[in-house]
């Protein structure tokens, strides 16, 4: 299993599966979480701190629905010589709108997504990353329908 | 949104304490009593602006290393059967229909994390046959380049 190979322990898997189906919003939401796991509610903080420590867990908390309170996404892809690759992720990052960023194997090889208040604001930062990298080669392609979102990972199952 | 409701939803969604009573805590920091931010989340929850109480893990660092964007191009009549069909595969955690371009065809895409990008490109292989559809890329990701929490309600936004 390929949590194995990373070193995850049985214990942190059945945390994080766990956690990835989801925790209630009850007083002692951790402990009822140890409960169920047969642990101590300060085993589930101490281990959980440690897993965001460590970078294994990204995010805890709420999942916020971005269209629900009124953002709007797309994903964006240029072609960029490999050479420029650095200098042109430094101008596209520097935008905080900017929630993922990925060199991809194609002719269109930079990949990102730009989360913002509006589809102005969106098109400002297009404008500007064009403007500051001169790079033209430029695809904008919003969602227009969503099947499906899942973030959960299957940590304990057949493969 | 109210003022107090971004601030809460900033608090619930970036900052959530890894806490005995972590609705106490943020409802401290809002000034708000943990009933109500209870009572205000479960609403949210009702509404759909929080999808649910989670975590996101890295998921190179639980091992799915494999990171391949499969882009398929659909014809417009197939295209609600089709990423129905998609979405309906476990191994898909990610299925959008997206604008196209005048140089780029593809409308549908379908994400796949797994360990190896040979299961990635197995997987890929079988969606397209059991949507009959060969007009299809998979694009593994070679590189992050940034990788961040959204941000609402910043000064910028």
């Amino acid at each position: 299993m390929a949590a194995e190979e990373k070193g995850l322990s049985e214990a942190e898997r059945r945390l994080l599966s766990a956690m990835q189906d989801g925790f209630l919003p009850v007083p002692e939401p951790f402990k009822e979480l140890a409960d169920r796991l047969g642990l101590t509610e300060e085993e589930v903080l101490g281990e959980l701190r440690r897993l965001k420590a460590a970078g294994v867990i990204r995010r805890l908390g709420a999942i916020i629905d971005s269209r629900k309170i009124g953002y709007t996404g797309t994903l964006c892809a240029m072609k960029v010589p490999p050479e420029r690759i650095p200098e042109v992720a430094q101008v596209i990052n520097s935008f905080p709108e900017i929630t993922h960023n990925y060199v991809r194997e194609h002719t269109y090889n930079v990949w990102f997504t730009i989360l913002a208040p509006s589809a102005q604001e969106i098109d400002r930062i297009i404008g500007e990353i064009k403007e500051k990298t001169g790079i033209q080669d430029f695809l904008n392609l919003p969602a227009r329908r969503i099947f499906k979102i899942r973030v959960n990972f299957d940590l304990e199952g057949e493969r | 949104m109210t003022e107090l409701e971004q601030r809460l939803i900033t608090e619930l969604g970036n900052n959530f304490p890894i806490a005995s009573r972590p609705f106490a805590v943020i409802g401290e920091r809002v000034g708000l009593t943990e009933e109500e931010v209870l009572a205000r989340v479960k609403e949210f929850i009702a509404r759909g602006i929080i999808r649910r109480l989670s975590v996101a893990l890295r998921h190179q660092n639980v091992g799915f290393t494999a990171n391949g964007m499969v882009v398929w191009r659909v014809a417009p009549e197939r295209l609600e059967e089709v990423g129905k069909k998609l979405a309906s595969f476990p191994e898909v955690t990610h299925c959008y229909e997206r604008e196209t371009a005048p140089d780029w065809p593809y409308n549908l895409y379908t994400m796949i994390h797994r360990p190896h990008r040979e299961e990635c490109l197995a997987i890929a292989a079988r969606l397209s046959e059991a949507v009959g559809i060969k007009d299809y890329l998979v694009l593994f990701s070679t590189q992050e380049l940034k990788r961040s929490n959204p941000q609402y309600f910043t000064e910028r936004g």
